[in-house]
């Protein structure tokens, strides 16, 4: 017992006892303890700094992207009956003159030019068109007074939203007294409302924000995921169960385990280049096709889906696969009919995973020239499309002051899609995927 | 016309798979000795041998068709043996376009000939085309079936072509890695064919523009890749500064001191940082974060530039924390129990033991991550082209403006490009030089942990 006492320290001749009681030995020990604290104070303040930053980014998406939901829209009477309008040739009509008129002959008064100006700025200036597409649709709009529903322009819609400072010198701001007067006519006699912006779903890009929607984006995506995925799965699941079950130990093999490990950390903008150089240099394929993007994020895909589908592979018991060899089954049917459908859900939860990885890649799509200004969606995977990154990209590029609100509503609707697949692929895992 | 044939091989597939099927039940049902295949194996190899052939023949004859036409049209064309190699690409770029029906001047009578050479060309090889395919996949279907009998071991040789199609699937990763280095580094020779080399290696100066007209002042640019390189390494350093503390000392926490619920909770969300597709961190590195980081340099003093490194670096490296925070955790977590408990055993307290104990031994796997983490900042595209600047320059001003490796890529490449001059090639030079960073960065990185791995 006595020599259990007996310690070496700081404090104390060596050898001698320590008195662990002792001012100094209790103000080491807090000295330790507080050290001990302030690491894990450490550890938190971390966290906290890296999730503080996720929920400020959240919060700045939504509160940006939250106004570019609604639409602010404007209805206007107009008497049509009499407009220069051969019916047989409604395409052909001059519908700007036709708006102008009308909507003067409804306002009841002259306008001066720059008071004009002003008041027909405040609509979109495609809202001519818009009304001539509701009118091909029903031509019995023609026939008496009818009421159209179309968008404010863009500083309009601001204006309607309250992101214009009114308060400033009047040649500081994109609204001026003019329009503000007006605006608040309109919205005096109900004519302004302010629906949910369908047109951020059905439209596809333009010039014009209030116009600008995804439609184009969104399907252009779901070419470039299709072609990716019919690519990267089959590919990816052959690949791995050569690598897996067949392969001989050679230094193929091993070239080719250390090719698929590179590639997965190969930088997103060299495979870009690749499908610059290979897909549209060589082999000549068409630009900004969802075939092209689609193929270069396959090959970006598939070190993942080769991976998940390895370790899917190794993890299905042994007893199974000799089960089936015992009753009889080649090596392919032992594959094909017994280990594969058991692995099937962690590879498909891995290749969910790895296809929304692509959704958001977006570098390697430039460079094939996906950002181009398209104003339909694609019809196949051959014509010039935009994907929602690229389309983000495009937005975040243009000066107009209401893409700022859509280009943060295109990433909500870009994470909206990444939770989706994300969560169909933890439904997957859970639901499905067993344990051995 | 091209996707019908696609479709067309596909149901012709179909079709021979069922009546391969069929066929192969009724010789199992006529046959007096052992049958071999079960019919639906059958099917399948009559499905593999109409549609496989055709379908391979169809994609080759689509690659190669223009270039074939191409050569065809220049054969008959008046004085082309005399051309140069860009003056022909020209010719046919404008016979083409012609063709197509964009005609921006009245075409010569040479060019009008050739334009009607063309289109026959083309209606003849497409009807070529579809003569060619549909023969083979007939010839195909012809000899799938005629092999059906009961002992034919359809089997065998289904498998063998699905063998054969497995050991193709895993070659795609060689020719993706082949791809890319003989694209990258045929362009970059024909760059260097241009600017010569040590220039592009040394040159202080990148300033990538070309004359518009061979006689304008400062017309040919420079392209000396230091600045650009400097650029991407003073961000990549900003962002792991960032990244490296925040990342080891949040996975200290998760796995020494945080509770099993608390450490379910927060792992996750964690690792929605790195699930954010990067344009988005750029959008907000642009919007939010480079405003703030202006802001800080005026008030610091400092003229800062709306596009300052920091911002970009910043937001960067909050985008890795996730990364270094999972690799370092993997790191603590292979670091045997008898060490750590060792070390509570002599009185050490958590603390101690992380620091002096943990740390040191889990080094290696930490360096590895880290490194890793470095790659994956010097290949980072989106958030640096959103928010780092264009201008090169050699500044370690963190509130000034960079360029990267990636922004010049990206933007060298942006809208149409032509393959012949130095702006375009300079972009595979310098993806070239990303590509070799990378995966020099990949390998030690790779080689640093499997050694760590080998000693416990």
């Amino acid at each position: 017992m006595a020599d259990m006492s007996i310690a070496t320290g700081p404090v104390g001749t060596i050898g001698g006892p320590v008195d662990w009681k002792s001012d100094a030995m209790n103000a080491r020990r807090k000295a330790r303890y507080a050290a001990d604290r302030r690491l894990q104070a450490y550890g938190m303040i971390a966290i906290a700094f890296a999730l503080g930053f996720l929920a400020i980014l959240i919060a700045t998406l939504v509160y940006t992207g939250s106004t570019a939901f609604t639409q602010t829209m404007v209805r206007i009477d107009l008497d049509l009956s009499k407009a220069d309008i051969d019916r047989d040739k409604l395409m052909d009509a001059n519908w700007r003159a036709i708006f102008r008129e009308a909507a003067l002959a409804e306002l009841g008064e002259e306008l001066p030019r720059a008071a004009e100006r002003d008041y027909f700025s405040m609509y979109t200036s495609s809202a001519a068109f818009l009304i001539r597409d509701q009118i091909i649709a029903n031509p019995a709009l023609l026939d008496g007074p009818a009421t159209f529903v179309v968008p404010v322009s863009d500083p309009i819609d601001q204006l309607a939203k309250g992101l214009v400072q009114t308060d400033l010198p009047e040649n500081q701001r994109r609204v001026n007294d003019r329009q503000i007067g007006y605006f608040e006519q309109l919205r005096a006699s109900g004519a302004i409302t302010q629906p949910f912006n369908w047109a951020l779903f059905v439209n596809s890009d333009s010039r014009f924000p209030e116009l600008a929607g995804l439609a184009g984006a969104i399907s252009g995506s779901f070419w470039l995921l299709l072609v990716c995925f019919l690519i990267s799965f089959p590919v990816g699941i052959a690949a791995a169960i050569y690598l897996e079950e067949f392969a001989p130990k050679n230094r193929l093999t091993d070239l080719i385990e250390i090719n698929i490990n590179n590639l997965a950390a190969v930088p997103s903008v060299v495979f870009g280049l690749l499908g610059l150089a290979v897909f549209l240099g060589w082999f000549g394929l068409p630009r900004s096709a969802p075939l092209v993007g689609g193929m270069v994020l396959a090959l970006m895909t598939l070190p993942t889906i080769i991976i998940v589908t390895r370790a899917a592979l190794t993890s299905v018991p042994a007893s199974i696969r000799e089960a089936a060899l015992g009753v009889g089954a080649s090596k392919h049917e032992m594959i094909f009919h017994h280990v594969l459908p058991l692995a099937m859900p962690s590879i498909l939860t891995g290749t969910i995973i790895g296809l929304a990885q692509a959704l958001g890649e977006t570098a390697p799509l430039l460079l094939i020239g996906m950002n181009a200004f398209i104003t339909s969606p694609p019809a196949g995977v051959l014509e010039a499309s935009t994907a929602l990154p690229t389309q983000i990209y495009i937005w975040a590029d243009s000066p107009e002051r209401g893409f700022v609100a859509r280009t943060s509503a295109a990433i909500l609707v870009l994470l909206g899609f990444l939770v989706l697949m994300n969560g169909i692929a933890i439904f997957l895992r859970q639901r499905f995927e067993r344990r051995w | 016309m091209t996707g019908y044939l696609f479709g067309f091989l596909a149901l012709a597939a179909l079709v021979m798979a069922y009546a391969g099927f069929r066929r192969g039940r009724n010789a199992a049902a006529g046959a007096t000795a052992k049958v071999h295949s079960r019919p639906i194996y059958h099917g399948l190899n009559a499905a593999i041998w109409t549609g496989i052939p055709a379908f391979v023949f169809l994609l080759l004859w689509l690659l190669f068709q223009d270039g074939v036409i191409d050569l065809l049209v220049m054969a008959s064309y008046p004085g082309a043996d005399a051309m140069s190699g860009p003056e022909r690409a020209l010719l046919i770029s404008e016979i083409r376009q012609v063709a197509s029906g964009n005609i921006f001047r009245e075409p010569t009578p040479e060019v009008t000939a050739a334009v009607a050479h063309l289109r026959h060309l083309q209606s003849l090889a497409s009807w070529a085309m579809v003569a060619v395919v549909a023969a083979i996949a007939a010839v195909g279907a012809f000899l799938g079936l005629r092999a059906i009998e009961s002992r034919f071991r359809a089997r065998h040789s289904v498998e063998r072509s699905v063998t054969w199609f497995m050991l193709f699937s895993s070659l795609v990763a060689i020719l993706t890695t082949a791809g890319i280095v003989l694209s990258l580094l045929y362009e970059a020779l024909q760059f260097f064919a241009k600017v010569p080399l040590a220039e592009f290696l040394f040159g202080l100066r990148w300033e990538p523009q070309i004359a518009l007209r061979a006689d304008q002042v400062a017309g040919q640019g420079a392209f000396g890749m230091v600045p650009v390189l400097f650029g991407t390494f003073v961000i990549s350093a900003l962002a792991m500064a960032v990244a490296v503390p925040t990342g080891i000392l949040s996975a200290i926490y998760l796995t020494e001191y945080a509770s099993e619920r608390f450490r379910a909770a927060v792992k996750p969300l964690l690792e929605i940082l790195a699930g954010i597709p990067t344009i988005v961190y750029g959008f907000f590195a642009v919007l939010t974060v480079a405003p703030l980081m202006r802001a800080l340099g005026i008030s610091l003093g400092i003229n800062a530039a709306p596009n300052s490194a920091l911002a970009a670096g910043a937001v960067m490296g909050i985008m890795l924390i996730p990364f270094i925070s999972s690799l370092s955790d993997d790191a603590f977590a292979a670091v045997p129990r008898a060490m750590r408990e060792g070390s509570f055993a002599l009185g050490a307290t958590k603390g101690e033991t992380i620091r002096k104990v943990l740390l040191p031994a889990a080094l290696p796997g930490i360096v590895g991550g880290v490194l890793l983490a470095l790659s994956r900042a010097v290949g980072e595209t989106m958030i640096v082209v959103m928010a780092a600047g264009l201008i090169a320059k050699i500044t370690l001003n963190p509130f000034d403006a960079v360029t990267t490796v990636t922004v010049q890529i990206v933007t060298l490449l942006i809208g149409d490009s032509e393959f012949d001059n130095p702006k375009t090639l300079a972009a595979f030079a310098l993806g070239l030089v990303l590509f070799i960073v990378t995966l020099g960065l990949n390998l030690i990185a790779l080689r640093t942990v499997r050694k760590y791995r080998e000693r416990y």
